[in-house]
């Protein structure tokens, strides 16, 4: 099984009629999901590229052709207002890969979303897949194969070497979640370890982090009191200098937290299978299963 | 994108936050004549050296003037001057504009910002009756005494949360219209400006019972850029490392570290994670790379003369996991790169994913001299042998 999505994913992609809308919309129908819609303002009654009915609004695509998943492929400055439409129009996933949304349009957006009937992956990520099963997002979908291990990580070249690992070494992959690398994300590490602890087709979990923030810490204080399951864990940035990119006031509020060192730590304390090197995680899960 | 307090300040005066009146100079000649205009609010001008890190008071680089010649003498001191601060280095920065500001009758310093809360989603007010210290050191002696409001962005800073701050720090009751109104009006610069630090450190309450902004520091979301033409030109290029700016004019993520082997890599992610794995393999990382989604030959080459330009680089490890990158066209890329960059020190390369195995076809009947790395346990093991 897997969570998230699956061959009945049904999926509107927004932007469709734009470079890379139009570009992945055609590598995730080749992957086999099923792309049933796209929307472009201006553009409805027409026919994508690919053949797929372009709608004017979500609510059209929803309903004529069932859509129930959205993948956001529109430009910064417009991604917060099609995240938003997707939650007026109660799409059960949003997934929006777009990088560079201003931060006061995502708190805008999660001011309407945390009582809203959608989950949100993104921005700024890869996307989600379930190897086999459907593919909304970015990710090169052949490194990928169906199987047991949940994924979820903040990065996404850094997810395609996990999951290159892993399918290396023999192991596919339930679900793979792309949170994104942007400060504020609709789905956290701790959502996404949610989801997978309760998947039953989920048999153990790679959690990937980085620095910033204190997401990792509180994933691995939720994971020491729920998981059901083995997680093996990695955090990018251990090398990488203080106060990059960082905010001076923020470190204020996490109180010393957000270094790698923090969250490995945190991570460790909870029983999570931390690797020191990216290139331990494939072997780590394959020792942690006993296989 | 962090500014001058001088700009911090022309934007909150835009929005009619009060600040006290002050002029920017970067030559000495126009000295005297700033000094004129800002004695005329103040028998005290402050003369404030304008870089981008705190600590500048500690550092020499704030003076007191009570006369013109006290002020000239300040000015010529600190225009031009390397100011060390904590958060400079120990090289410091050269300064290259100075403000001259009117002094204030101080009655008490207070503390005041906004910022995001990742973890909550929300913005944060933090207030302090611990005005002018460092908020780092109240933080961590005394927790207690700062004050912490969350705003739920959706609607803001409401009038009652601002007359709670105005409790809770304990100004006069003479100051607290003033005071509500300087609140809500700074946050409102903050969402406007699209913000995602304002810190005015210290908040000052005047004798007269007037509050207003001593000092005000302002990071600028990159992201909200470009619908602000406005403060996106206050960008100031010499605050930047010359090769961090050179790399941002090819649109390349690059970050210059202490290291000697340099990295090119696709994704900030798996960037940050080769840093380690060069850390891990005992060698230092000397910068970190991200050419990101749209690799190609440009990239590459304009990649390569960044990580050159640092002198200190003695190897280079590229490390592509082509997703939407394809790997064959990062491979023709650093053969090209290679005929036009003169590459004198070793070179490592690891090409995974999208057309991998052409990308590696490419590079071995190149003839160049590439170590090939498969996986990163290989490329970790080879690592070592690159700077012997």
């Amino acid at each position: 099984m897997s969570v998230l999505v699956d061959k009945n994913t049904r999926v509107v992609v927004q932007g469709i009629t734009g470079k890379e809308g139009a570009f992945h919309t055609s590598q995730m129908i080749e992957y086999g999901t099923k792309v049933v819609a796209g929307v472009t303002p201006g553009k409805g009654g027409q026919k994508s590229e690919h053949g797929v009915p372009v709608f004017n609004t979500i609510k059209e695509s929803i309903e004529k052709e069932g859509v129930n998943a959205a993948a956001i492929f529109v430009p910064p400055a417009f991604a917060a207002d099609a995240i938003l439409e997707g939650i007026f129009a109660e799409i059960p996933l949003i997934v929006c890969i777009t990088e560079g949304i201003p931060v006061h349009d995502m708190l805008k957006v999660w001011s309407v979303l945390r009582n809203s009937k959608t989950r949100l992956i993104g921005p700024n990520c890869p996307g989600v897949i379930s190897p086999g099963k459907c593919k909304i997002g970015i990710m090169p979908g052949f490194i990928h194969k169906e199987g047991s291990i949940g994924v979820v990580s903040r990065s996404g070249t850094l997810t395609y070497e996990s999951v290159g690992q892993l399918t290396n070494l023999g192991f596919g992959q339930s679900t793979c979640i792309g949170i994104g690398g942007d400060p504020i994300i609709g789905t956290t590490h701790t959502d996404a370890l949610q989801l997978l602890n309760e998947d039953p087709d989920t048999e153990a979990i790679v959690m990937i982090g980085e620095i910033g923030g204190t997401a990792e810490e509180e994933a691995a204080a939720w994971a020491k009191k729920n998981a059901k399951k083995p997680i093996v864990g990695f955090i990018a940035g251990q090398t990488a200098p203080p106060g990059k990119r960082m905010g001076h006031a923020g470190a204020i509020i996490s109180g010393g937290m957000g270094t790698a060192k923090s969250k490995m730590d945190a991570m460790k304390e909870a029983g999570i299978h931390v690797c020191i090197s990216p290139a331990d995680i494939g072997s780590t899960v394959k020792r942690v299963l006993g296989k | 994108m962090k500014i001058h307090e001088y700009q911090a300040k022309e934007i909150l005066s835009k929005h009619e936050v009060k600040v006290p009146f002050g002029v920017v100079i970067d030559k000495v000649e126009d000295a005297s004549k700033a000094y004129d205009e800002v004695s005329r609010f103040s028998n005290i001008v402050v003369v404030k050296a304008q870089i981008h890190a705190g600590g500048r008071g500690k550092g020499g680089g704030v003076k007191l003037a009570r006369s013109k010649e006290q002020a000239l003498d300040a000015v010529k001191s600190i225009l031009g001057m390397q100011l060390v601060t904590h958060q400079t280095g120990p090289e410091g920065k050269k300064v290259l504009k100075v403000y001259l500001e009117q002094g204030i009758n101080i009655a008490k310093e207070y503390y005041f910002s906004i910022l995001l809360d990742r973890s909550l989603r929300k913005t944060i007010v933090m207030a302090s009756a611990e005005g002018g210290m460092e908020i780092e050191e109240v933080a961590a002696h005394s927790p207690e005494k700062i004050i912490k409001i969350v705003v739920d962005p959706g609607i803001g800073l409401q009038m009652n949360q601002a007359r709670e701050l105005v409790y809770r720090l304990g100004l006069p009751s003479e100051a607290h219209k003033s005071a509500i109104k300087f609140f809500l009006s700074v946050y409102d610069v903050y969402m406007k400006e699209d913000c995602s630090l304002l810190e005015i450190n210290p908040l000052i309450l005047t004798k007269e019972n007037e509050v207003l902004a001593g000092d005000c520091k302002i990071t600028l979301d990159d992201n909200a850029l470009f619908r602000h033409p406005d403060t996106a030109a206050y960008r100031d290029k010499t605050e930047e490392d010359p090769l961090e700016l050179k790399a941002s004019e090819y649109n390349l993520n690059y970050v210059k570290l202490d290291g000697n082997i340099g990295c090119m890599v696709n994704g900030a992610g798996l960037a940050m994670a080769t840093m380690d794995v060069i850390k891990l393999a005992g060698a230092e990382p000397a910068n970190f790379l991200d050419v990101g989604g749209g690799a190609n030959v440009n990239t590459v080459k304009n990649g390569f003369e960044i990580i050159l330009g640092d002198p200190n680089v003695k190897a280079i490890f590229v490390n592509i996991f082509g997703g939407i990158v394809r790997c064959d066209r990062v491979a023709q890329g650093i053969v090209e790169a290679a005929k036009s960059v003169n590459i004198k020190v070793p070179l490592m390369v690891r090409l995974k994913g999208t057309n991998a195995e052409e990308g590696k076809r490419i590079l071995e009947q190149s003839g160049l001299r590439i170590i090939v790395a498969n996986e990163l346990t290989d490329a970790t093991e080879k690592i070592p042998s690159l700077i012997k």
